[in-house]
């Protein structure tokens, strides 16, 4: 919404105060006054000249030779201007002027002719051309005739006002009127407000007489006003009124329609003028569409109307789709004589849907759909009357032609001060209270110590107590509310376990080098399930706004590697990072679908890089592991924790794992396949996705301290040739088993494949520490215990003891 | 034999005297006070002086004894110091040279900013409370105040899954949903989460952000205590000088609806480019709950009050930091990220 300064003082008096200091006290009373535009933008020496004589420049076509009398004297300016004539009045900015855009005007020689100033169009003094006037969208702009020369043209033409551009919330629509905004301004500097003062003379005829009007679809429009005007003379509007609706940015089009669009921003109240005679029935009936009926609108767009859309019809076809946009086929034209004014209340849940079908938002469905004021329907209608009689020479047929079914009743709360200042939790005094509704023009009764208020209905958000409240409250200032705290039964806050575990994944991973990536759920169908730990129905948008973005995740693994090409991309060849976030599988019988937090992390480049003391190493599968199992330590899974070698598409069919928790697949790790690298321009990476929820969730046994030994512990290594195929886990597997209560821990130190030995064979190296809390072991004992554990080896893996 | 004492004590001085390490001086030693060496042997030869000689050599030999060990002993701790010297010279490094890069990563910023909001609430009684991102209408509209066909639905263009269930537009769902089951009982949460709006993403705007909100439900929970928790936040959050100011606004789930400002940290006040001049910075929205909500959780809104606030840590965090790009928080460089890792306590 604009608001023209200029337009808002033939309201309310507003003289003497900045532009500046009223958007402020108007933000801080709750309209927020998004911009201050000052529209001379520091122009100066732009007066009204008289064009006394207009001649062909002999050197160039397109030129034209004026004699312009700008006041003071009679000067010559060269115009290019394909409209300019003698006899008109123009705008003249004068040699010395700035206008918008910095442009300077000096004297200068065009042609060999000279030229002491520049005729203006409007778009040079800095109007928008989608609200320049048709006639002179490709020209200059011509004033009325009674514009005297060298009379300053920036008041002439309204150019010496300020706007300043509200950002309305829904709930002030009241504010999308020029008379709504003078209520607030005015309740806000404690003045009242002058409203339009309407008569007019009517003619002896009666509008009914000419109009019939039927309306079918109550419900969509409780109420229609009509008023037949005839005799019209369709022309250009006074400079005012153009003046007033460019300020609120509305493009002037001819004295009938701008009348109907002043009463719109007046009052709030959607006008729609059609010619009588175009109408060729004399009647008005307002329905519901028939499906696949066809309207073509002042916009020429044809439009294909379905059968909830409200249209306006002259008893035969439609004529403008009701609240939102008229029909080309009954506008009012330069040969109109009679007018029809339509002022009604369209329910705002029908508008908002058809506004929406068909694209349209207009300023009048912009209102509609908020609620118009029930009680200004046919004042708005009067008003308009009363302009096309003073502006177009109307002759205003008496009456309306009416149908009314809409309940005007003001919504009354009732509520107590006491009320009212427990929940602001501060002391505002009745009468204090009664001031306030007084300036906000708010009927408000004290009964037994009790406000009686009929909310306005121009004011659509006065509804319950809350909003009396806030009334009172953004009134007497928000500055005043003190500052207390909730008093409440106090309960330790805190993290659930569940939360403070995942902080400690974070701090984890992060300590351990990795950093934290955020990336989109919203993927493409054709990420979307790779890598996915499990596969489910897909959860896909109904809209989407690109394939890109279509449809939820299953696995973090896709746009974690498109983060690593990225920052590849960019000469970040060393990159690690993970994410924590949910996964969307399937549907659960409420309709959701499953959301499950997993963890991801992918790794590429180098780890270690100390190149100077001899220390570097690139990522690999046993960094990315030691990662996870160090991880599932913090978390207390420490022997819970197992690796199976697995084949999962995408990933190195020789280097990849199910991770198992207890047994149970909870998630994968490996090296990404080398295609799959290729096709995202990485080289070795390594990812891990694991279902974080059942991780987090798994019970964990309670920490209990175990002694520290007394007695001293023994340790044996063992060197062994085995078959390639021999993982070091059915080893250690193999190991631990055999070696009995007294064996405390397994440790492979050396593996070695080569020279040396055998093909099909590596030599693998574990160092056994024996152990008893009790007492310092004999020899004989650890022998014994270490016996069986050979055997065991070169009995259930065939392995040959070395040296 | 007096002089062969004599002779012998000048010798092994001079040997002492002549020693360079420890190595060679030890060699002296054994040489001259050793089992085998010749003062032990005069020691033994003793036996065939006459008996009123015996003594007075015997005091002569321990002397000269004396005297040799004396030499030998300071000579060791000379040499010895010595040897530790020129062991820690040989061992001097270059302090300049880069340490062994010790393991870096760090949280994401907006984790960074959500933790720390998070914090400052639990310090306060707050619980963290979290719900699904894919929602139904209900919760993350109707149960909220805002009805199907709502004007203010339009306010947040929502990805839709079906007619009835979406992605939420905001983390108010997680309030919804609290309220509804904690029955009636007083409630004092922080709801941070993902949340998605039809939006195209570009330097202000992204269809995926943060958002971190905050509700208090109980018996006489009155505005003001808003304001002072809000104060109290604004402080912790940035700086004990902050100022704050609220603005009367409209959200559907409360009345009154308010926004809050905060005086410019950069500026204080006096205008700068963060405040656009104006002195405020705005932070949150927040309000009372609208008793509609409360009586569609199941509470009694003439005997239950309750605030709500919320706020974006994209924002909050752009603004504390400088960040211009609302997607540099999506794009995951590196050379963004890793700029979080100092602490600012
Ligand atoms: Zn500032």
């Amino acid at each position: 919404m604009l608001v023209s300064t200029k337009w808002l003082s033939k309201y309310v008096n507003i003289n003497g105060i900045a532009p500046a200091d009223l958007a402020e006290r108007i933000t801080r009373a709750g309209i927020e006054v998004d911009s201050i535009i000052n529209r001379s933008q520091g122009m100066t020496n732009v007066v009204v000249g008289h064009v006394k004589e207009c001649v062909k420049h002999p050197e160039a076509d397109k030129l034209n030779i004026c004699q312009v009398d700008v006041g003071e004297e009679t000067t010559q300016i060269i115009c290019g201007a394909p409209n300019v004539a003698q006899g008109q009045k123009v705008i003249v900015a004068r040699p010395g002027a700035v206008l918008p855009g910095g442009v300077k005007i000096k004297k200068a020689k065009l042609r060999g002719e000279e030229s002491n100033g520049m005729i203006c169009s409007l778009q040079e003094l800095g109007i928008e051309g989608k609200l320049v006037p048709k006639a002179y969208a490709e020209g200059i702009y011509v004033l009325p005739k009674d514009a005297l020369p060298g009379e300053d043209a920036l008041p002439l033409l309204g150019l010496d006002d300020t706007v300043l551009e509200f950002d309305l919330t829904p709930n002030r629509s009241d504010a999308l009127s020029m008379l709504g905004v003078a209520y607030e301004v005015g309740a806000i500097l404690s003045q009242g407000i002058a409203l339009p003062d309407i008569n007019y003379d009517q003619a002896s005829e009666k509008a009914e007489d000419l109009l019939k009007l039927r309306v079918e679809a109550t419900h969509d429009n409780p109420m229609y006003v009509a008023k037949v005007v005839k005799n019209v003379t369709i022309s250009e509007s006074p400079l005012w009124l153009q003046n007033y609706l460019m300020a609120a940015g509305v493009r002037p089009h001819n004295n009938v329609v701008d009348i109907t669009n002043f009463v719109l921003m007046e009052y709030g109240q959607p006008l729609h003028a059609f010619d009588y005679d175009r109408l060729e029935t004399g009647e008005i009936v307002v329905r519901h569409a028939e499906e696949g009926e066809k309207i073509v609108t002042l916009d020429d767009a044809e439009r294909t109307l379905r059968s909830h859309n409200l249209v306006i019809t002259n008893g035969k076809e439609p004529v403008a789709l009701a609240g939102v946009m008229g029909g080309a086929n009954s506008e009012v034209h330069d040969g109109t004589t009679t007018v029809v004014i339509e002022s009604a209340y369209f329910a705002p849940a029908s508008v908002r849907q058809t506004s929406k079908e068909v694209g349209l938002r207009s300023d009048a469905s912009a209102r509609f759909e908020k609620g118009v004021d029930p009680n200004r329907v046919q004042e708005a209608a009067e008003r308009a009357a009363q302009l096309i009689a003073e502006l177009a020479g109307g002759a205003v047929l008496a009456g309306s032609v009416v149908f009314d079914e809409l309940e005007k009743t003001p919504e009354r709360i009732v509520i107590s001060p006491d009320y009212i200042n427990s929940r602001l939790g501060m002391k505002i005094s009745m009468d204090e209270m009664m001031t306030i509704l007084k300036r906000l023009q708010i009927p408000t009764d004290a009964v037994n110590g009790q406000l009686v208020i009929d909310a306005p209905t121009r004011r659509q958000d006065l509804k319950i107590k809350e909003d009396i409240i806030e009334e009172i409250a953004r009134m007497h200032g928000y500055d005043e509310i003190p500052k207390t705290l909730p008093v409440t039964e106090s309960v330790p806050g805190g993290l659930t376990p569940y939360q403070a575990k995942r902080r400690v994944v974070r701090d984890f991973l992060e300590g351990a080098g990795l950093y934290q990536a955020i990336t989109y759920s919203l993927t493409s169908k054709e990420q979307s399930q790779a890598f996915a730990l499990e596969t489910a129905e897909t959860t896909d948008l109904l809209m989407p706004m690109s394939e890109e973005r279509s449809t939820l995740r299953q696995s973090l693994i896709p746009h974690l590697l498109e983060a690593l090409t990225y920052n590849v991309a960019r000469r970040m060849d060393s990159v690690a990072l993970y994410e924590t976030g949910s996964v969307f599988l399937g549907m659960e019988e409420d309709g959701l679908p499953k959301e499950v937090e997993h963890l991801a992390v992918a790794m590429t480049g180098q780890w270690v890089d100390h190149a100077w003391q001899g220390e570097s190493k690139n990522v690999d599968f046993f960094v990315l592991k030691g990662i996870v199992e160090g991880l599932m330590n913090r978390l207390g899974f420490s022997d819970r924790l197992t690796f199976e070698k697995a084949a999962i598409a995408g990933m190195h069919p020789g280097r990849t794992a199910d991770i198992l928790l207890d047994g149970n697949r909870v998630g994968l790790i490996g090296q990404l396949h080398p295609s799959e690298m290729k096709k995202r321009d990485l080289k070795e990476t390594y990812v891990m996705e694991i279902n974080l929820a059942d991780v987090l969730k798994a019970e964990t046994a309670e920490l209990i301290y175990k002694p520290v030994p007394r007695f001293p512990s023994m340790t044996r290594d063992i060197a062994l040739v085995v078959s390639k195929e021999t993982t070091a886990g059915k080893l250690e597997h193999i190991i631990r088993d055999a070696g009995g209560k007294l064996l405390k821990d397994v440790k492979l130190f050396d593996l070695y494949e080569g020279k040396n030995v055998e093909e099909g064979k590596k030599s693998i190296a574990f160092s056994l520490t024996y152990f008893d809390p009790e007492r310092t072991l004999t020899d004989e004992e650890v022998v014994k215990a270490h016996d069986k554990v050979l055997t065991a080896l070169t009995t259930q893996a065939d392995a040959q003891l070395r040296g | 034999m007096e002089q062969q004492l004599q002779q012998l004590k000048e010798e092994a001085l001079k040997k002492i005297q002549d020693a360079s390490d420890v190595k060679e001086l030890n060699d002296v030693r054994v040489a001259y006070l050793g089992k085998k060496g010749p003062i032990t042997d005069l020691l033994k030869g003793m036996g065939k002086l006459p008996a009123e000689e015996r003594p007075k050599m015997g005091a002569l030999v321990n002397v000269v004894r004396e005297t040799v060990t004396e030499a030998l002993e300071s000579r060791m701790t000379l040499l010895e110091e010595a040897a530790i010297q020129a062991q820690l010279e040989n061992e001097s490094i270059d302090v300049t040279l880069p340490g062994r890069p010790a393991p870096a990563g760090n949280h994401h910023p907006l984790t960074r900013v959500v933790e720390e909001i998070e914090d400052f609430f639990i310090s306060m009684g707050y619980e963290i409370a979290e719900g699904p991102e894919v929602e139904k209408d209900y919760y993350n509209f109707e149960a909220l105040n805002l009805p199907k066909g709502h004007p203010a639905r339009d306010m947040q263009d929502s990805f839709y899954i079906s007619e009835d269930i979406l992605l939420r537009t905001h983390t108010s769902p997680v309030q919804a949903r609290t309220m509804e089951a904690k029955k009636g009982e007083a409630i004092k949460i922080i709801c941070p989460g993902k949340v998605y709006r039809r939006d195209n993403d570009d330097a202000t705007h992204s269809h995926q952000f943060t958002q971190i909100e905050g509700l208090v439900v109980g018996e006489n929970i009155r505005m003001s205590d808003l304001k002072g928790t809000l104060d109290l936040f604004a402080k912790k959050m940035f700086g004990a000088d902050r100022e704050i100011r609220l603005r009367p606004s409209f959200f559907p789930f409360t009345e009154p609806s308010v926004e809050m400002d905060i005086s410019c940290f950069k500026c204080g006040g006096a205008g700068c480019n963060v405040c656009k001049k104006t002195g405020w910075i705005e932070i949150l929205g927040a309000g009372m709950v609208h008793p509609n909500v409360l009586k569609m959780a199941g509470y009694d809104p003439s005997v239950v009050t309750g605030f709500a606030f919320g706020m974006g840590p994209e924002r909050i965090a752009m603004l504390k930091y400088g960040v211009e790009d609302i997607r540099h928080f999506y794009t995951n460089d590196i050379r963004f990220i890793s700029q979080f890792n100092r602490t600012e306590a």
